[in-house]
């Protein structure tokens, strides 16, 4: 770390409520990937505070936030962050051994998890054994393994081509509709299409929150999402 | 609490990261596997020490009581006690006479001679004069023919009583009872032969002995032979009151003044007791230093080794605390990990004492029991659940942010 204080995010004020589709864009560098740590209780702002579900993050010890990343959220990570040594089932199974699910009923959810991505034929290989898309599918199925209510997915379609990304996109609709909350991280604006609302970052600081071109226009209709009030 | 499913995976990450690591790990075990060895030798020397010394310490006889010159393992001036007077057969006689506490009393000499018979010739064996009454006091049984008889005693008849190996080598095939053998060129008749007796633990083979009456010695191979009284006291709880009436016969029969110390001594089995306490207390604590020490090192190597899986492992650490994993389920894993590398250098250290002690066994019979496996299993686990305690708690405490950034 260099001595000089980086200041990732600063006065960043945002409420997002359940059950939102949100689409958070910005250029490289703008901390986004910095907000949604925050977002999944991975990290603790310096300074200022983050509610969830009306408590304060900062209050909660480690194992509870732990058992909140394990259950509330799931989290696709930028960079997929999968284990190298363990193939694609067991590193879906992760989340549900953690959460002490029993073996029999674990493998079962995680293979159809994984067949969600279209990886049923992918299970037994290691990461390094699976393409770029692969990798992100496995990490998707692994955020999702476990039912979570609130979905953080950093730049979840970078390295897919736009079929299979228009098949990852079609899942959180489905799972926006059935009233999940959905944070996406993109650079692309037809994935910040499918959400509702657009958070536009800029070195830090919230530069754009505003509702989808779409729900401006005609707010009724638009692929068969049918979007929660805002809280 | 930690389920079934965690603890699972908790084992599969362990054994896995030993399999990726076998010649790392094995190298730094050797502190820990040398700490096994010692410690399963030492026991099972101790162990073996103390079946021997059971069996011997029985030859002696608890409700015995041994009047001889010297004290046994006492640190007595040799200058000052190696002129005190020999025991007499009169003070012998004199003490059977007067000690009221003693069941029966027994006079023995012995000494170290060569024994033939026919062309055979036996060296180094032990030849004892012994009365009547000595095979009660000695609590020996006879294997064939019989005991002394008191007129054989008083007339010092040439009769004898064969040691058990004696016997076996002289007359392998054939009765030894009523052939003579011959100490010291002079013949004695054959009239016994001893049951089986073992070796003493200091490895003294007791089967190789030939028992004389003691009446003999004197006139066949001794100007004054030195004699010992061995006196069996009647009820073994006044062993003390029977000491001190014996110190007082004594006493008086060599007319010691009163003030001046006693010019003999009254041994007992508790000495050899305490002299074996000695030996086993500083096998013990000589084993357990070098036990100590090199589980301290080892140990240290331990921790090292651990540093550097958790410092190798920070990213994934990170990715399983994002994914839910808690603090202890991560300290659960490395402790894991480290007690399965010093459960191996366990098991390889029992692997490696076990044929020492065979070697141990040659010499008395001691064997490494299933107890001493057992400590020594617990003792590795416990030392790598010690040596990895502080990688692990530092490897819990790992931000899972910062975890996530390592390569
Ligand atoms: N641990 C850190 N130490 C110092 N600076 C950091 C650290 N983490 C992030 N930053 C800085 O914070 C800023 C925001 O980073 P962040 O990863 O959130 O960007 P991003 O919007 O996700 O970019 P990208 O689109 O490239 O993923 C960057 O300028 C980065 O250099
Ligand atoms: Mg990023």
């Amino acid at each position: 770390m260099g001595s000089e204080v980086v200041h990732a995010l600063r006065g960043v004020s945002l409420d997002i409520g359940k059950g939102e589709y949100v689409a958070i864009m910005g250029p490289s560098g703008s901390g986004k990937s910095t907000l949604m740590n925050l977002l999944g209780c991975l990290d603790t702002p310096s300074e200022g505070e983050f509610l969830l579900n009306d408590k304060n993050v900062a209050t909660l010890n480690d194992n509870q936030l732990a058992e909140i990343r394990n259950r509330e959220i799931g989290f696709v990570f930028q960079s997929f962050n999968l284990l190298p040594r363990s193939d694609a089932l067991h590193n879906v199974e992760l989340p549900l051994i953690y959460s002490g699910v029993a073996k029999g009923e674990r493998r079962e959810m995680a293979r159809s998890a994984l067949a969600h991505v279209g990886l049923e034929n992918r299970m037994h290989h290691r990461p390094n054994e699976l393409s770029g898309g692969q990798r992100q599918r496995v990490a998707i199925a692994r955020a999702l393994v476990n039912n979570p209510s609130i979905v953080l997915a950093d730049e979840p379609t970078g390295n897919l081509d736009s079929r299979t990304g228009e098949e990852i996109l079609a899942l959180f609709d489905q799972l926006s509709r059935k009233g999940n909350t959905i944070i996406v991280v993109t650079h692309e604006e037809e994935v910040a299409l499918h959400a509702r609302r657009v958070i536009r970052l800029r070195d830090g600081l919230i530069a754009v929150d505003e509702l989808n071109i779409r729900y401006r226009t005609a707010p009724t209709v638009g692929g068969g999402i049918s979007p929660p009030p805002i809280a | 609490m930690i389920t079934t499913s965690e603890l699972r995976e908790t084992f599969l990450i362990a054994v896995a990261a030993l399999r990726a690591n076998v010649l790392r790990s094995g190298l730094t075990t050797l502190g820990v596997v040398i700490g096994i060895v010692t410690v399963t030798l030492m026991g099972t020397a101790i162990n073996g020490l103390n079946n021997a010394f059971q069996k011997s310490i029985a030859t002696l006889g608890s409700d015995t009581l041994f009047i001889q010159r010297f004290a046994w393992f006492s640190n007595d001036d040799w200058r000052v006690v190696r002129n005190r007077r020999p025991m007499t057969m009169q003070n012998a006689r004199d003490v059977e006479r007067m000690a009221t506490l003693a069941a029966a009393v027994s006079v023995e000499s012995n000494f170290g001679g060569t024994v033939t018979y026919d062309k055979k010739k036996a060296r180094g064996v032990w030849i004892m004069g012994n009365t009547d009454r000595s095979i009660d006091v000695r609590g020996l049984s006879i294997a064939k023919g019989r005991w002394f008889s008191p007129a054989e005693i008083s007339s010092a008849r040439n009769v004898c009583v064969l040691g058990n190996y004696l016997a076996e080598r002289f007359f392998p095939n054939q009765s030894p009872l009523g052939h003579r053998v011959k100490v010291n060129e002079i013949q004695y008749e054959v009239v016994g032969v001893i049951d089986k007796m073992g070796t003493f633990f200091t490895g003294f083979n007791m089967d190789n002995q030939i028992v004389i009456p003691v009446t003999r010695f004197e006139g066949d191979f001794q100007e004054r032979p030195d004699y010992q009284i061995i006196v069996k006291v009647k009820d073994v709880t006044r062993l003390d009151d029977a000491e001190e009436e014996l110190r007082g016969i004594m006493r008086k029969l060599r007319r010691i003044e009163p003030g001046l110390p006693d010019d003999f001594a009254i041994n007992r089995q508790e000495a050899f007791l305490n002299f074996f306490r000695a030996v086993g207390g500083t096998i013990a604590a000589v084993g357990l230093f070098i036990t100590s020490l090199s589980l301290f090192v080892g140990g240290i190597g331990i921790m090292n080794i651990m540093f550097v899986s958790v410092a190798e492992r920070t990213k994934e650490i990170g990715i399983r605390k994002a994914i839910g994993a808690k603090r202890r389920s991560i300290l659960l894993q490395f402790l894991v990990e480290a007690a399965l590398i010093t459960l191996f250098a366990g098991i390889l250290g029992i692997l490696v004492a076990w044929p020492l002690t065979l070697v141990i066994n040659q010499f008395m019979a001691a064997q490494m029991s299933w107890w001493l496996v057992a400590i020594a299993l617990l003792v590795s686990v416990l030392t790598g659940v010690i040596a990895g305690f502080i990688p692990a708690w530092r490897a819990s405490n790992l931000d899972p942010v910062e975890a996530l950034r390592a390569e």
